[in-house]
């Protein structure tokens, strides 16, 4: 019998969702095929089962939480008990692989680096039949840690009884503390779908208090509850959760920290259309071959950004510092068919146009699979979202926060303009570069996008000049 | 005695050299702080040091070693009847206490504290005077109060000289006939020292069973194994008075409404201590006390004004040296701007009974009053292979968890070596541990303390050397 056990995630994720399963009890599946999807905070990713054989147990059921190094299936592959706990730690290198070069590079996760033991059977039962949950402290008597992260907390300011925990009995860890204190004052729990009946009357009673705390701070703010919108016809209800939820989250973060301008502009691609779609075609079957106006939207960003150094950086409000970044990785915004996804191509500053359009193809089939790492999401410095070819005009984008600035792309389309005095037909791309108004003025803004057009006009300036 | 006019400023003045007070001292001087430290003794270390814990346990240890003595004859080795020198035993005591009073005195001198003897009395806010020593006033940034506790007397009227247990540590003979008045750890340790030194001892309590402070189940092992060593136990009783006699003490007893009157040659009075807080000028430092006389401060340690610090028995808590050697190391570390917090979850308590009680984190008696749902495993030593290899099978070892998260709440044991293993209970309760940590943790064989791990397991409901509980149909 194999157990596998959930591997660390990565970046101090301890636990994931249960999306879907690929199979059930009883059923064969193969080593490498699709066991089930999880969805961390930050992505949601295909789980390929370690081992083949049956499945014994699976870990829970659809919108269950999984912690990291809980069982997330027992697999019965025929080899007998001893050789499954001992190949049990080769295995596990399959899926902790990708994770763990990941987490290669952050020290503080060291505890969650080793590798998964596979658990003593019994303890392994009791996980199979319940996976645990982030566990809610019964709110009797302090809040469980040990003396070095409580001192932590209070090092970092925290309340350590309002951490939440994820340790078990609702042990509060050294990274639940960090991570209360970097402002994520979510509940893990809140991933959770589930709202018992008999909770409501307290949640009810917390919403109208955070409300009513809410409501004190900023004038004219209305936070009453919905009305019942099945009274003036029929509704459908769906749970705000998974990807959605992520999205919703930020973008009223976004919304709220960030004063956004917009900046919008024309640039005239026809020449660069031109000569994208001849290489195009001469490229079919081999690199290149997915060359789009994104890939060289790419080019122009990165090399804008070296110039205009204040919209490749972040801006930490409660520090009043800004970090200017020096690499260059830009995200593109894809729409996954789950939801929005924001991979990121990696220093695009060292990168040729064809090696961008590659990757952007790569990673935007990955997202719509659901195959992303959770690494190919993270890092980005500036992101672009290209709704041109799902049509409109133009579009004012939200800020990827801690983003500084986005640039929206719209339909690129053959319009009437005027030049020399007269009225020609040219393939105009609008652009909209939405920025944070804390780090750069309308000038800055201006002069970046400006330049960017300058370059979008000949492909030859992007040769020269990028 | 002169009465010097020198006065001296320093950084931090702490008053008192118990567990509290010394410990503070030298913590903070670690720190790089500068530190004048006052004691009113001759000698350092506080009440444990010179007239409780420790030559309390010096006693204790003489005694058991008698007893041991006694029971191996069960193993075939017989040393018949010891004969006492009260003498070299009381000289033996008073060397270990000397060697560690001095061992203190030695530490602060190479810390470079600055230790004053004489009495402390705040003159103000910033400044207290000293009654007999050298120098005569001492101003202060930061204070911290260590003062201690002092033995409760019994009510006026009886100006006999009746033992305390100050008096009775210091070995002025074994009485033939000894009243102990107070079944609590001191009186129970007393008791059974001088049962064991040859004496006829009687317990008198005021409740209804000894150490009320325990767990029921611990104590009634205790009382189960003592209860050959003393000639009466008297619950529920209480001394009306005390009258001189021929040779002794006529002491009435009264209980049930009945009065009995008896003779004894000594009396122990043990009837719990009051802390120093009434005689040192609280009130000019701006300072008050609570209904206990005690003085209110936060996880700092921090009194009502923010430099003044409290610790050990002078402030809310159980009244143990080593609570007040953690609240000196934060005091000292607060004040030395250090996010230091006294935020322990378990305080231990130990009784040197034979077999020893130690308890730690929440007792049983503490969740039925605070109607919280526990689990309890017990473990017995009956069931311990080491308990047998020492002839010593009375006692058990008890975890008390919270049922769904299996999160360890509490340990009580009573058993040999009680004292020293309930450490073990107390670390996992400070680190959030669950049962699954204690029962996966190894614990050699074959030692006592496999009976927490195995207790563990009977929370657990997966103990090997005990029978499952059988299941109700």
């Amino acid at each position: 019998m194999f157990e596998f056990i959930l591997p660390d995630l990565g970046e101090g994720i301890h636990e994931a969702e249960i999306l879907k399963w690929y199979v059930e009890p009883g059923d064969a599946i193969g080593e490498d095929e699709p066991l089930v999807d999880l969805e961390t905070d930050k992505a949601a990713v295909t789980i390929p089962s370690p081992k083949g054989g049956t499945v014994s147990s699976i870990a829970g059921k659809v919108g269950d939480i999984i912690n990291v190094g809980n069982v997330v299936a027992v697999i019965d592959t025929g080899d007998g008990e001893a050789a499954g706990t001992e190949k049990a730690g080769e295995p596990e290198e399959k899926p902790a692989q990708k994770p763990e070069k990941e987490a290669a590079g952050e020290e503080k996760d060291a505890g969650q680096e080793k590798r998964p033991e596979p658990e003593p059977k019994k303890v392994d039962e009791k996980e199979a039949e319940k996976p645990a949950p982030a566990i809610k402290r019964s709110g009797k008597g302090p809040v469980p840690a040990a003396p070095a992260t409580r001192r932590l907390a209070r090092e970092l300011g925290v309340e350590i009884n309002l951490v939440p925990p994820t340790g078990p009995a609702g042990r509060v860890t050294p990274e639940d503390v960090h991570r209360f204190a970097a402002g994520d004052t979510a509940a893990p729990e809140d991933a959770h779908v589930e709202v018992p009946a008999k909770e409501v009357g307290e949640d009810e009673r917390a919403l109208k208090e955070f409300a009513a705390h809410a409501a004190s701070t900023i004038p004219l703010l209305d936070l009453e509850p919905l009305p019942d919108f099945s009274k003036w016809g029929p509704v459908e209800t769906e749970q705000l959760r998974s990807i959605r939820r992520k999205v919703a989250r930020k973008m009223v973060t976004s919304m709220i920290l960030v004063p956004h301008v917009a900046h919008m502009d024309d640039a005239d691609v026809t020449k660069l259309e031109e000569f994208r779609k001849k290489e195009k075609e001469r490229r079919q079957g081999g690199p290149g071959e997915h060359l789009t106006m994104l890939a060289f939207v790419v080019k122009a960003v990165t090399a804008g950004l070296k110039a205009a150094k204040a919209f490749n950086a972040s801006l930490d409000p409660f520090r009043e510092e800004i970090t200017y970044k020096k690499y260059y990785n830009i995200g593109v915004a894809v729409d996954s068919g789950k939801g929005l996804l924001v991979p990121v191509v990696k220093d695009t500053d060292r990168k040729s146009i064809i090696q961008i359009s590659t990757e952007i193809e790569d990673l935007a089939s990955r997202a719509r699979e659901g195959k992303l790492e959770v690494d190919e999401l993270r890092g980005g410095t500036f992101t672009i979202t290209n709704v041109g070819p799902l049509g409109g005009t133009a579009l004012i984008p939200t800020i990827n926060y801690p983003e500084v600035a986005i640039l929206g792309m719209g339909r690129a389309q053959q319009k009437p303009v005027v030049r020399d005095g007269e009225i020609v037909i040219r393939t105009i791309l609008p652009l909209t570069l939405a920025f944070d108004h804390r780090i750069a003025d309308g000038a800055d803004a201006a002069r970046f996008v400006t330049e960017m057009v300058r370059q979008l006009s000949d492909p030859n300036l992007l040769l020269l000049e990028t | 005695m002169v009465m010097g006019s020198l006065s001296e400023e320093t950084e931090l003045l702490v008053i008192g050299a118990g567990p509290g007070g010394y410990v503070a001292a030298i913590r903070a001087a670690d720190l790089g702080r500068e530190v004048v430290l006052v004691e009113e003794r001759d000698k350092l270390g506080g009440v444990c040091l010179i007239e409780g814990c420790i030559p309390s346990k010096a006693l204790i240890s003489a005694v058991e070693v008698a007893d041991a003595a006694k029971a191996a004859e069960n193993m075939g080795l017989s040393f018949g009847e010891p004969s006492r020198d009260l003498f070299r035993l009381r000289q033996w005591k008073d060397s270990v206490v000397d060697g560690l009073t001095g061992g203190i005195r030695g530490l602060l001198k190479r810390r470079g504290v600055e230790v004053i003897q004489g009495r402390a009395r705040f003159e103000g806010p910033n400044a207290v005077a000293i009654e007999g020593g050298a120098v005569s006033r001492v101003e202060f940034k930061n204070c911290i109060i260590a003062t201690g506790s002092r033995i409760n007397q019994l009510p006026p009227g009886y100006d006999l000289p009746l033992w305390s247990s100050a008096e009775a540590l210091t070995l002025p003979e074994v009485p033939e006939r000894l009243l102990v008045v107070g079944g609590g750890y001191i009186g129970m340790e007393m008791g059974l020292v001088y049962a064991g030194l040859g004496s006829e001892v009687t317990m008198v309590e005021l409740f209804p069973r000894l150490l009320m402070g325990a767990d029921e189940d611990l104590v009634d092992v205790v009382v189960k194994s003592c209860a050959d060593k003393f000639k009466d136990v008297l619950l529920e009783s209480k001394v009306t008075s005390v009258e001189q006699a021929d040779s002794g003490y006529r002491v009435t007893i009264e209980r049930d409404g009945q009065e009995q009157r008896k003779t004894f040659d000594q009396v122990l009075v043990a009837i719990g201590r009051r802390p120093n807080t009434d005689n040192i000028g609280l009130d000019k430092a701006g300072l008050g006390v609570n209904d206990q006389g005690l003085i209110e401060v936060n996880s700092e340690c921090r009194t009502a004004v923010p430099h003044i610090f409290a610790i050990g028995d002078v402030v809310p808590g159980p009244a143990l040296a080593h609570k007040a050697s953690r609240e000196a190391k934060v005091a000292a570390e607060v004040i030395s701007g250090h996010p230091s917090a006294f935020d322990n979850r378990a305080v231990p308590a130990v009784v040197f009974t034979h077999p020893e009680i130690a308890w730690t984190g929440l007792t049983e008696r503490e969740a039925r009053e605070a109607e919280r749902e526990v689990t309890v495993g017990k473990f017995p030593l009956r069931a311990l292979g080491r308990a047998w290899t020492m002839g010593q099978t009375e006692g058990f070892v008890k975890v008390i968890s919270e049922p769904e998260t299996n999160l360890l709440l509490g340990v009580g044991m009573v058993g040999p070596h009680a004292s020293e293993l309930i450490a073990e209970g107390t670390l996992a309760i400070e680190m959030g541990a669950t049962l699954e940590d204690l029962l996966v943790t190894i614990h050699p064989h074959p030692t006592l303390s496999e009976a927490l791990m195995e207790a563990a397991e009977a929370a657990a409901g997966e103990a090997v050397h005990i029978n499952p509980p059988r299941k109700k149909k």
